[in-house]
């Protein structure tokens, strides 16, 4: 008996709903890369769930440029990171809002 | 309820309370990773269950094993301690995004599944290594390509932002 | 529930034998096995009344000081991080067990017994995602020591093992393109047999004029088929496994004892024996991947079994072949862990820049080399029999 798809997508939502609130709230940036990790995994979720329930792997395809994508956020967002703290000395995300309104 | 449906209500389970611990967690950066580390083997064993298992065995290996490798070892090169929580004035514009975020997983879980069939007989060999790969080689080997080609731009592009200049 | 019962009986003999019984007498066998080598004669001091078993009783006497010791952990240190590292690091290493098998399939009748825990479909790739999890042990552990050298340690081992995995997952392809499989089990059924050495030269035509020489077989063992991924992968297992010559992490003459410098008591005990139980599942997976598991050279399970049959009867003779397998596998291992610690003893450690260089700039390409050529050659084969 295969898990129902609501339950598959709710869990999917609900990481991704986490990792949304922590991109908004949290202030220090390597936080909030991680919580769009986190919202990525929650789309991989949706995809396999999907994935299963139609019986086509290319969901699975899917998820597999979805890991490549954020391995390549990942080394490219934390070499600004690296960048960003040795002129600022800080990773707070309000320390570096000089183009804000 | 069967043994599968107990490991993936378990580990949704888990997978949520280690992802609340790692956005909730203000003294320990360290610590928000174990907990994302967490939050991803839990994935992986529900993928196992939904029958992904090429899928699975990644997550660990690249997601788990190798990105949040890379996380930790940016917090400790940096040595990071502490931060807060947003000030007084700004609260008011977060807390109405994690409103809106949760309306809109709210949302998303109410319209979308119920319009949807399901299928409920999958060969044996779905999601295994065999499958993904016949069909990653044969229907989806252009995106495979470009794909290396965006990594091999991620790793210059990550090189060239953490050299030192030599000045 | 029924099916769970085989289950944790294998697991609780993997367990019994892989953990318990080797880990402490390979810490033995080290310092006899390098006290042989460097010509003096070793720990042998131990003794229970008088009476010295040639140092067997150093493993129980460490064991015993290590359970006894206070647990310091450093002021300033993360206390639920400095706890966790230990586990973290140590319980990979033993769920790699679980995979790798130490006998093949056997049928008795109506039951079938398959001498392996979990007979994963991707097996391999099982190992390979334990591997990378146990980073995560030593990455932690000298981050919540609070301490400089612990943190300079973890750094090296968390840059030096993920460097390695990858080189660890790339040098096995070429194996996985020969035996068409990630499954270990399969794996051994297919080193099971024997290939003709020179059968590539029947299409030449040459096969009348060698003689004898065209029916000299070899067993179609992997490290045979790929003897360059062998010393690949046996590199790079090495090198997971932070063990000399690649033990700048925990570098002895530099860093003290770098990420478990702050470890004492039964925590450094676990560090410790997790090093030699990854010794026994390095053993262990090259066994299975390339001295043909559990398998016997020259001889098949068909041919035991039918050889001992007429003599026996098919339930006698199936146990004899089992337990002949299951003994051949550890003698195996035994052999793979000699290796291991004959190359601790004899090479000098390197740099770490030398390390990392020998990675990326030399097994690296060396490992694509080695699926290309296998494709090549699996290519010219097929072709040649169409």
């Amino acid at each position: 008996m295969a898990i129902p798809l609501e339950h598959v997508i709710g869990l999917s939502a609900l990481l991704f709903a986490i990792g949304t609130v922590g991109a908004l709230t949290r202030r220090n940036l390597i936080v909030i890369l991680m919580s769009i990790e986190l919202m990525l995994n929650g789309a991989n979720l949706a995809f396999v769930g999907f994935a299963r329930a139609w019986n086509s792997v290319d969901g699975h395809i899917f998820v597999l440029m979805v890991i490549v994508v954020a391995a390549a956020e990942v080394a490219v967002g934390l070499g600004i990171v690296i960048a960003l703290f040795r002129n600022r000395e800080s990773v707070n995300v309000e320390d570096v809002s000089l183009l804000r309104w | 309820m069967s043994a599968p449906a107990v490991f993936f209500y378990a580990f949704g389970a888990a997978a949520v309370i280690s992802a609340l611990a790692m956005v909730l967690n203000v003294r320990n950066t360290v610590a928000a990773a174990m907990s994302l580390v967490v939050t991803m083997i839990s994935l992986a064993v529900v993928y196992v269950v939904l029958d992904a298992h090429l899928v699975a065995a990644l997550q660990i290996m690249v997601y788990a094993g190798a990105i949040v490798v890379v996380f930790l070892f940016v917090v400790m090169l940096l040595n990071l301690r502490h931060d807060a929580f947003a000030q007084r004035r700004e609260r008011l514009v977060k807390g109405a995004g994690v409103v809106l975020a949760l309306g809109a997983a709210f949302a998303f879980l109410n319209l979308v599944p119920k319009s949807l069939p399901t299928v409920q007989q999958i060969p044996a060999d779905f999601g295994s290594y065999a499958a993904v790969g016949r069909a990653l080689y044969r229907d989806f080997v252009l995106p495979f390509e470009i794909s290396s080609l965006l990594l091999l731009a991620a790793i210059v592009g990550a090189v060239v932002l953490a050299k030192r200049r030599l000045s | 529930m029924e099916a769970l019962l085989p289950v944790l009986i294998k697991t609780l003999f993997i367990i019994l034998v892989g953990v318990a019984a080797f880990a402490p007498v390979i810490t033995w066998v080290e310092r006899k096995q390098s006290a042989v080598m460097q010509d003096r004669i070793g720990a042998n001091r131990a003794d229970i009344a008088g009476i010295t078993v040639l140092g067997l009783l150093h493993p129980v006497a460490d064991v015993i000081k290590l359970l006894t010791k206070e647990d310091v952990v450093p002021t300033g240190a993360n206390r639920a991080l400095h706890l966790m590292a230990p586990l973290i690091a140590s319980i990979p290493v033993i769920a790699s067990f679980g995979v790798i098998p130490y006998g093949g399939t056997y049928h008795f009748g109506d039951t079938t017994v398959n001498l392996v825990v979990a007979d994963l479909d991707w097996g391999v790739l099982y190992i390979f995602a334990i591997a990378s999890i146990a980073t995560y042990g030593t990455v932690i552990a000298g981050w919540a020591s609070n301490n400089n050298w612990s943190l300079l340690g973890s750094l090296r081992a968390s840059a030096q093992m993920i460097s390695y995995e990858v080189t660890m997952g790339l040098s096995i392809v070429g194996l996985f393109m020969c035996f068409q499989t990630l499954r270990l089990t399969d794996m051994g059924v297919a080193q099971d047999s024997t290939f003709r050495v020179f059968g590539f030269l029947e299409h030449f035509g040459f096969v009348e004029s060698l003689g004898w020489l065209s029916h000299l077989t070899l067993p179609s063992w992997g490290i045979l088929l790929q003897p360059l991924a062998f010393v690949l992968f046996l590199t790079c297992v090495m090198a997971e496994n932070k063990r000399p010559p690649f033990d700048l992490p925990e570098g002895e003459s530099e860093i003290i004892a770098g990420y478990f410098l702050e470890y004492s008591g039964m925590r450094f005990g676990l560090f410790y024996m997790s090093e030699f139980i990854e010794v026994v599942v390095i053993g262990a997976l090259m066994t299975a991947l390339f001295l043909g598991g559990w398998t016997i050279p020259w001889l098949s399970q068909a041919d035991i079994i039918g050889g001992v049959t007429p003599i026996f009867g098919v339930g006698v003779a199936t146990g004899l072949c089992m337990v002949l397998h299951v003994v051949a596998f550890f003698v195996k291992v035994i052999i793979m862990i000699w290796l291991q610690m004959q190359i601790r003893w004899t090479l000098p450690r390197p740099r770490y820049d030398q390390v990392m260089d020998l990675c990326w700039k030399v097994m690296l390409p060396l490992s694509l080399a080695n699926i290309l050529v296998t494709g090549l050659v699996i290519l010219l084969i097929q072709g040649a029999k169409a």
